[in-house]
């Protein structure tokens, strides 16, 4: 059985999901399941977050995520402000620090941050009074993308807890595998991981995940398959010889999907590499949950603005 | 003028000596260590009580500091560099030569010294570079760093490029009796590493540097040492697997020699996760590594694996520290944060005992670098650190002398801390609230 | 805590309104109830049930969370956020008319985020209101349309409504303090 909902998060920023218990996990995808009905409804808008601003803060492009990020606080009727940090301000010395100070003045409700620095989003909830949501930072953690896999996840299985979910892919660069660990873990199932040895960061055992560089043995059972992007300038590090060589040895092909259980579900953060980490059979056919991700990452969002709008307590500041 | 201590216990390891004694001292000379000296030895002179349980010993020597002048003045002078340095009880420091102009020629090793005379406060000892630019491509010119006063030579921020470079280096420097002091580290395992690779830098996302890294490098080094016959001084050790080709090395007769910082001996990386997550005052390099190694070099200072107690003192101005963790530059001050850590986690906590701690901050330092220091004998320089062993210290990072605050230990309590430092005779620093008696002169 | 409304007195109560629904609205043609939660839900289900006995036609019945609506949720800066629930409305409400069954009306304001909620999802031809009880001391210029009872009582005291389906008992008592 999955935990029992909490009644409100204790927290008043999302770092990561190191800092949820597994309750607020629960209570946020509960949340979630309610927002997503607004989304169903000819005016998908309510009026909860009306005069709040939510500024979003990206320091790294990124369409999905911010636009994601953007309905969800439009549909809570919050005022939407959009910074938008080309790489080449940074190197022109605009700093986070002297950014976010500047944005602290127009003194918004929240700030949804994306960077290229694992621990911006703890540097930047010490220097700002708003709300922090992290929208991934370096290889840290991506919140929301594992409680919209987990809300993704949950639609299609009734419950995390018991269930066999592999991840495979870049292990070492993915702050999504790290939030998905963590949340997955903390829900109660049983996770393999899978990459090639180049790609495995230590001391995962310790994270209670099983960890094998054969696919087929990740996969062999499992409930839900979630693949990760391979990043195509990982090639510059050596951490394999070619793509065409990765594709073969963990590629997600039909034949390995066979090996899963027959109502697997195969997940993807996106945006997927066709034919390196997935076959575009598998990204097509008819397991694939992939775009009802993209969908659920609206209402998932909607929940943690709400959730954390509240303002909460001052002290306690993480 | 002279000035007579009474009293206190004189810790004089390289005299073989731990016990109450008198110390007379005259101008900057030491004259006379002995038991009961009559007053009027002092010849009108200053006579000093030592306070009960104050220690006497011969001055401590730092010999891993950054001074950042010239170039880099906004995190630290010449100036406020040895004012830190006497405020932590070292008399003499080694300042290295990553300076802007980097310390490879006479004009920058001249000009530091001149600083540290304007300055009279702790002694300086310049370091200067092994290659041109510390650019890793070929020998500086070593005799002319020499003769301006150098008393080593290191690339420090960066191993020796090469093995071939690193070879002649041992084999020029073998020619003047100087050490070559290295920071061990194979770059191209470091890559872009910020934190100690471990399953911490793992769950928190940052790019890592494995200990192996560091003994690679170092075991490089230490084969070039013994073919050469040459004086390798390994700065920062951190990881354990450095100890043990350190160990094995010293078994086999190679002239190496070997330094740890505080933060190496107290420190892990979990720092970096808890209390603050990210805290850039627990990043330098080497990194904070696993319990393991912490442990080991704990074993290393006590059983005599390990030479120098050193601080890689790191000054960086607040703004630069105040970035994104794998922005920020490496390092953090550790002058006025040493003689605490030491005298509470390792005397008092039964590690080494205290004449122990005196070889490894006075005696070694100055029979490595070939400085005078290290002894209270008779001609001795009177280069003192007086030690208060019970007095309750908490570091707090506003009153650091030094020009930047960057350190881990803000907040932290200790027992155990300078009481008064002097210099050449001279009483430069006196510790407030120590209960040392006199000011400073 | 005096029991103003026992178990039969609040059956009786909900036939009443439900025969004078039918009343006024001539039968109940074009007629949805839509319950506010939580406990608007099943005082509407029970009134549907009856609705349905005496017109021999199944009522629609909705349910309403009004938690994002309501207009003190971000002011109070202190405090966690009411849990959210899921509306479920699986029919539409244009045209119709609808009514809306909560269980206490008090200071009008859960009505009238109730009223923007509803309006989102479509354009009623009507909107009438059902209460169990309406306990006065209204802040807004609303009134319900059916009464199950009237309960005068002051700021300091709170009424509270216990139903079979979410409490195990039904009863309406009024108690000290908030």
């Amino acid at each position: 059985m999955d935990a029992v909902a909490a009644t409100a998060l204790s927290h008043r920023n999302l770092l990561g999901i190191a800092d949820l218990t597994p309750e607020e996990i629960v209570l946020v995808l509960d949340t979630a399941e309610a927002m997503q009905e607004v989304g169903r409804r000819a005016i998908k808008k309510v009026p909860t977050l009306r005069g709040r601003t939510v500024v979003n803060l990206f320091f790294e492009p990124s369409t999905r995520t911010r636009t994601s990020f953007e309905i969800a606080e439009k549909r809570l009727s919050a005022d939407t402000l959009n910074v938008a940090i080309a790489s080449s301000s940074v190197v022109k010395g605009e700093t986070l620090v002297d950014t976010a100070l500047n944005i602290e003045a127009m003194a918004p409700s929240m700030i949804v941050l994306r960077h290229a620095s694992s621990g911006a989003c703890h540097l930047l909830s010490r220097i700002c009074k708003a709300a922090i949501i992290n929208a991934g930072d370096g290889m840290h953690e991506h919140p929301t993308q594992a409680l919209l896999d987990a809300f993704t996840i949950r639609e299609h299985k009734r419950r995390i807890s018991g269930l066999k979910i592999a991840i495979v892919g870049d292990l070492l660069h993915s702050r999504v595998l790290r939030s998905n660990l963590l949340l997955l873990r903390k829900l109660g199932a049983e996770v393999w991981v899978c990459g090639p040895a180049t790609l495995i960061p230590p001391g995962l055992e310790r994270l209670g995940v099983h960890v094998t560089t054969r696919v087929d043995e990740a996969v062999e059972g499992a409930d839900v398959v979630m693949m990760l992007r391979i990043q195509l300038e990982r090639m510059q590090g050596g951490f394999f010889p070619s793509l065409r060589e990765y594709f073969r040895t963990f590629g997600m092909t039909e034949e390995r999907v066979r090996r899963a259980k027959p109502d697997v579900i195969i997940m993807h953060p996106g945006p997927i590499n066709r034919g390196v980490e997935i076959a575009s059979e598998v990204a097509d056919g008819p397991y694939s949950v992939i775009l009802e991700q993209v969908a659920n990452g609206v209402a998932v969002r909607m929940a943690v603005l709400y959730l954390l709008a509240g303002g909460g307590d001052d002290e306690a500041v993480v | 003028m002279k000035r007579l201590f009474k009293g206190g216990r004189v810790v004089d390891p390289a005299n073989g000596v731990d016990e109450h004694l008198d110390v007379l001292i005259d101008g900057d000379r030491v004259v006379e260590v002995a038991r009961d000296l009559p007053v009027s030895r002092a010849d009108g002179g200053a006579i000093v009580d030592v306070p009960s349980g104050f220690v006497i010993c011969p001055g401590f020597i730092d010999m891993h500091v950054h001074l950042r002048e010239p170039g880099q003045e906004h995190k630290e002078t010449v100036a406020t560099g040895t004012l830190s340095a006497v405020a932590g009880g070292f008399t003499a420091v080694a300042c290295m030569p990553n300076t802007r102009p980097v310390n490879d020629n006479a004009g920058v090793t001249q000009l530091i010294l001149q600083k540290a005379r304007e300055a009279g406060l702790a002694r300086v000892y310049p370091i200067g570079a092994v290659s041109r630019g510390q650019k890793g491509e070929e020998l500086a010119d070593i005799a002319e760093l020499r003769e301006a006063g150098c008393v080593a030579v290191t690339d420090d921020g960066l191993p020796i490029a090469t093995a071939i470079l690193a070879r002649r280096a041992l084999e020029y420097t073998s020619m003047f009796g100087m050490p070559v002091i290295e920071h061990c580290e194979d770059q191209s395992l470091k890559g872009e590493g910020v934190a100690h690779e471990g399953p911490v830098a793992s769950s928190l996302g940052l790019k890592g540097i494995p200990g192996a890294a560091e003994a690679i490098t170092a075991g490089r080094d230490i084969l070039l040492a013994e073919m050469t016959g040459g004086h390798l001084h390994i700065a920062h050790m951190s990881a354990w697997t450095t100890l043990e080709a350190v160990r094995q090395g010293k078994a086999r007769g190679v002239r190496v020699t070997a330094e740890v910082c505080p933060h190496h001996f107290t420190l892990t990386d979990d720092m970096l996760a808890a209390p603050i997550p990210y805290d850039s005052n627990t990043k330098m390099n080497p990194p904070l590594r696993e319990a393991r190694d912490r442990d080991a070099m704990l074993a290393g200072i006590a059983d005599g694996s390990v030479d120098v107690i050193a601080t890689d003192h790191a000054p960086h101005h607040y703004d630069e520290k105040n970035v994104e963790f794998d922005r920020a530059p490496f390092g953090i001050v550790g002058l006025e944060t040493a003689v605490p850590i030491c005298l509470d986690r390792l005397v008092r906590a039964g590690v080494i005992r205290l004449p122990r701690l005196v070889e490894l901050m006075s005696v070694n330092p100055a029979r490595i670098l070939k400085v005078p220091g290290g002894s209270l004998a008779p001609g001795a320089i009177a280069d003192i650190t007086v030690l208060a062993p019970d007095l309750p210290v908490t570091i707090d990072r506003a009153a650091l002398k030094s020009k930047s605050k960057n350190t881990p230990y803000h907040g932290w309590s200790f027992t155990g801390g300078v009481a008064a430092t002097i210099v050449g005779g001279r009483i430069v620093h006196v510790s407030p609230g120590a209960g040392w008696p006199t000011r400073a002169d | 805590m005096p029991v103003v409304m026992d178990a039969d007195r609040i059956s009786r109560a909900l036939t009443r309104i439900a025969h004078e629904i039918l009343e006024r609205n001539h039968g109940i043609d074009g007629v949805s109830l839509v319950g506010v939660r939580s406990r608007g839900v099943p005082l509407a289900r029970r009134i549907a049930a009856v609705l349905g006995n005496v017109s021999r036609e199944d009522v629609a019945t909705g349910a309403l969370d009004i938690t994002l609506y309501r207009d003190d949720l971000m002011r109070t800066a202190v405090g966690p956020q009411p849990v959210v629930r899921k509306t479920e409305i699986p029919f539409s409400i244009d045209d119709r008319t609808i009514v809306l069954v909560d269980d206490v009306l008090y200071t009008g304001r859960t009505t009238r985020a109730a009223l923007d909620a509803l309006i989102d999802f479509g354009r009623p031809r009507a909107i009438q209101l059902v209460v169990l009880v309406d306990r006065g001391h209204r802040e807004l210029p609303i009134k319900a349309d059916y009464v199950g009872k009237n309960v005068p009582t002051s700021r300091k005291e709170s009424v509270q409504v216990r139903l079979e389906e979410l409490d195990g008992v039904d009863e309406v008592s009024v108690e000290v303090g908030e």
